[in-house]
């Protein structure tokens, strides 16, 4: 932590950035995202396990891109929605300082190819409990999970905070918000609450960068980050690729290849 | 009995689960605080042993009883070219009982009511709350999103109650009857409750101090509504997700929708981007910033001039819910502290 402010001192005193995008502590135990402009009100940072929000989530954010360049308090997450944003052209190399979080330590890191070769050398599989809960999701049949989403997204209110949190939900007008034509039923009925989910995570296959804030943002508590879990390993079980490790890489759904294998893209 | 009169009885738990048999056996409906997976909220029961009243608070408030999350307001069914209209059986509504309702809950109902019934009546709501019953229970326990009292109201107040329950310890509620709509409740139940022998509810209730000065809030506002830093500076970190006004008690903002026939009401929020957005695409309030002080001015500024009643009652549902730690209670203090 003290690592972590002394950097930011730094890095505000010598006007490398204008921002430093962090943790405070907030309110229950909780941690809040804080934007410190004067070093020195640096020692407002912190850093421990309740910091899990996905920082990168404000880049989009205009009144927070309107503060200056900012330096970003990023954890593995936040470091491959960085590299997903950048390969989506949305934060051009440079726009960004990220201060790779983990332990003690605060490693700054200035460049995509810095980011990557940092979020390589740590890359892993899920932990027992993640692998676990998917487990136990896929275990399912069908029809039982079938039912597990129905109950689930019978209490959706289409509050729209699982697209609010998601750093990769950056679009400026989503799909739900075109009614010319409509082609998600605005209501939080069943059908609506189905289509909405189903195609937020969809849109979101070979995107997401599975930091689980969608579903630690929803406030009845809907597991959305399991759906993304499955497509995530679905994406790499066919395309063999994951989010979020390359500042250039190519979108599993979202690419096209003129040496396509299949015929009926063609 | 003088209706000015405090009518004030003691009920015992097994009495308590009688009472709910009677009120399902009047075809009522009895909505309460009820654990499923792993959140507290409003759902239907039939005994007082489904009743969940550990938690401060539900998730959710109990606004859905009035003003669901979707509902028809009529149907236009079309056939052979000639389109019916067809009108909701406000009849057809059932009784409900809301129970365990905390105090500021139902002091929301007048705020929902204000504005629903502002300039005509709302035919649907008002059918739908003539046909509520709410037994509120008093908090004796608080949490640091809580300031009722900031508000006007209380751990123990009784507005909008038409009974209100404290838990006395030992299986004993304290029962007060407010309203006629109370007393209609429990009617034919006489026998249920005893007298209640100068037992006072003051030492059971939770300590909800003051938080800050609510005659300052209205004029700050005003004062602050240009000073553009100030707002953005409130309102950084905050994502403009509806889930703030969604598990409000008194957000009362909804979005007209047409479908296969049916003209549905469903909630909205002055949170988003597009609840402003206008058909030449502009939008008055592009900014999330913009949007977090029209939420602040509509429940401290608006609401109080336009329709004499807050529109927030203290409930801490909205920071508890708020992903990103959003605190309406360091939101207020901020307002009433700020020099302009």
């Amino acid at each position: 932590m003290q690592a972590l402010r002394s950097k930011a001192r730094e890095l505000l005193a010598t006007k490398t950035v204008q921002v430093i995008i962090g943790y405070a502590s907030g309110g229950g135990g909780r941690a809040r995202a804080v934007f410190v402009r004067e070093a020195a009100k640096a020692d407002a940072l912190v850093f421990d396990d309740s910091c899990q929000q996905n920082l990168a989530v404000y880049f989009s954010k205009p009144e927070v891109r309107k503060l200056g360049k900012a330096a970003l308090v990023a954890t593995p997450a936040a470091l491959r929605a960085i590299l997903q944003l950048a390969a989506e052209n949305q934060i051009a190399e440079g726009e960004l300082l990220a201060l790779a979080v983990g332990g003690d330590d605060v490693v700054p890191l200035a460049t995509f190819a810095a980011i990557e070769a940092h979020v390589a050398a740590r890359d892993g599989d899920w932990s027992a409990a993640e692998k676990e809960e998917l487990q136990k999701y896929e275990a399912m049949g069908l029809e039982e999970r079938r039912r597990f989403w129905e109950e689930q997204f019978s209490r959706c209110l289409k509050c729209y905070a699982c697209r609010a949190a998601c750093p990769l939900c950056y679009c400026t007008r989503c799909t739900v918000e075109c009614n010319q034509p409509q082609w998600i039923p605005v209501p939080a009925h069943d059908l609506g609450n189905l289509e909405w989910n189903v195609m937020r995570a969809m849109h979101l296959a070979g995107r997401c960068v599975d930091c689980g804030d969608c579903g630690r943002a929803c406030p009845v508590n809907i597991p959305l980050h399991l759906l993304n879990r499955r497509l995530i390993r679905e994406v790499f079980t066919v395309f063999g690729s994951r989010s979020g490790r390359s500042a250039k890489g190519d979108n599993a759904l979202s690419t096209f290849k003129p040496n396509d294998p299949e015929d009926f893209i063609q | 009995m003088n209706s000015m009169e405090k009518d004030t009885r003691l009920i015992g738990r097994e009495a308590l689960a009688k009472l709910f048999a009677q009120w399902l056996g009047e075809g009522r409906r009895i909505l309460a605080p009820k654990q499923s997976n792993d959140k507290v909220d409003f759902a239907e029961v039939e005994t007082p042993g489904e009743v969940s009243l550990d938690p401060v608070q539900t998730g959710q408030s109990p606004k859905g009883a009035l003003f669901p999350r979707v509902e028809e307001l009529f149907s236009f069914p079309s056939r052979d070219g000639r389109v019916e209209l067809r009108e909701r059986d406000l009849a057809a509504l059932k009784p409900t009982v809301v129970f365990g309702l905390r105090p500021c809950d139902a002091a929301a109902l007048a705020a929902l009511a204000a504005i629903f019934n502002w300039d005509s009546a709302d035919a649907l709501f008002s059918a739908r709350l003539a046909a509520l019953t709410t037994v509120g229970v008093a908090c004796n326990r608080c949490d640091e999103y809580c300031f009722c009292t900031s508000l006007g109201g209380g751990p123990g107040a009784t507005t909008g109650s038409d009974i209100l329950l404290t838990d006395m310890g030992g299986g004993e509620y304290l029962a007060e009857v407010i309203s006629e709509k109370g007393r209609q409740a429990i009617q034919g139940a006489g026998t249920l409750f005893q007298p209640a022998l100068g037992k006072d509810k003051e030492s059971r209730l939770a300590r909800v101090e003051k938080a800050f000065d609510l005659d300052k809030v209205k004029p700050a506002l005003e004062a602050l509504f240009d000073d553009e830093a100030f707002w953005v500076e409130q309102s950084l970190r905050c994502l403009g997700c509806g889930a703030c006004a969604y598990v409000c008690p008194t957000c009362a903002c909804f979005d007209i929708q047409d479908e296969n026939g049916r003209r549905l009401r469903c909630w909205d929020s002055c949170g988003f981007g597009l609840f402003t957005l206008h058909t030449s695409g502009h939008n008055p309030r592009p900014l999330q910033s913009q949007r977090w002080r029209q939420r602040l001015m509509h429940k401290f500024s608006y609401m109080p001039e336009r329709q004499s009643v807050l529109g927030c009652v203290g409930c801490g549902r909205c920071s508890r819910a708020c992903p990103v730690d959003m605190n309406i209670l360091e939101h207020l203090r901020a307002v009433a502290e700020a020099k302009p």
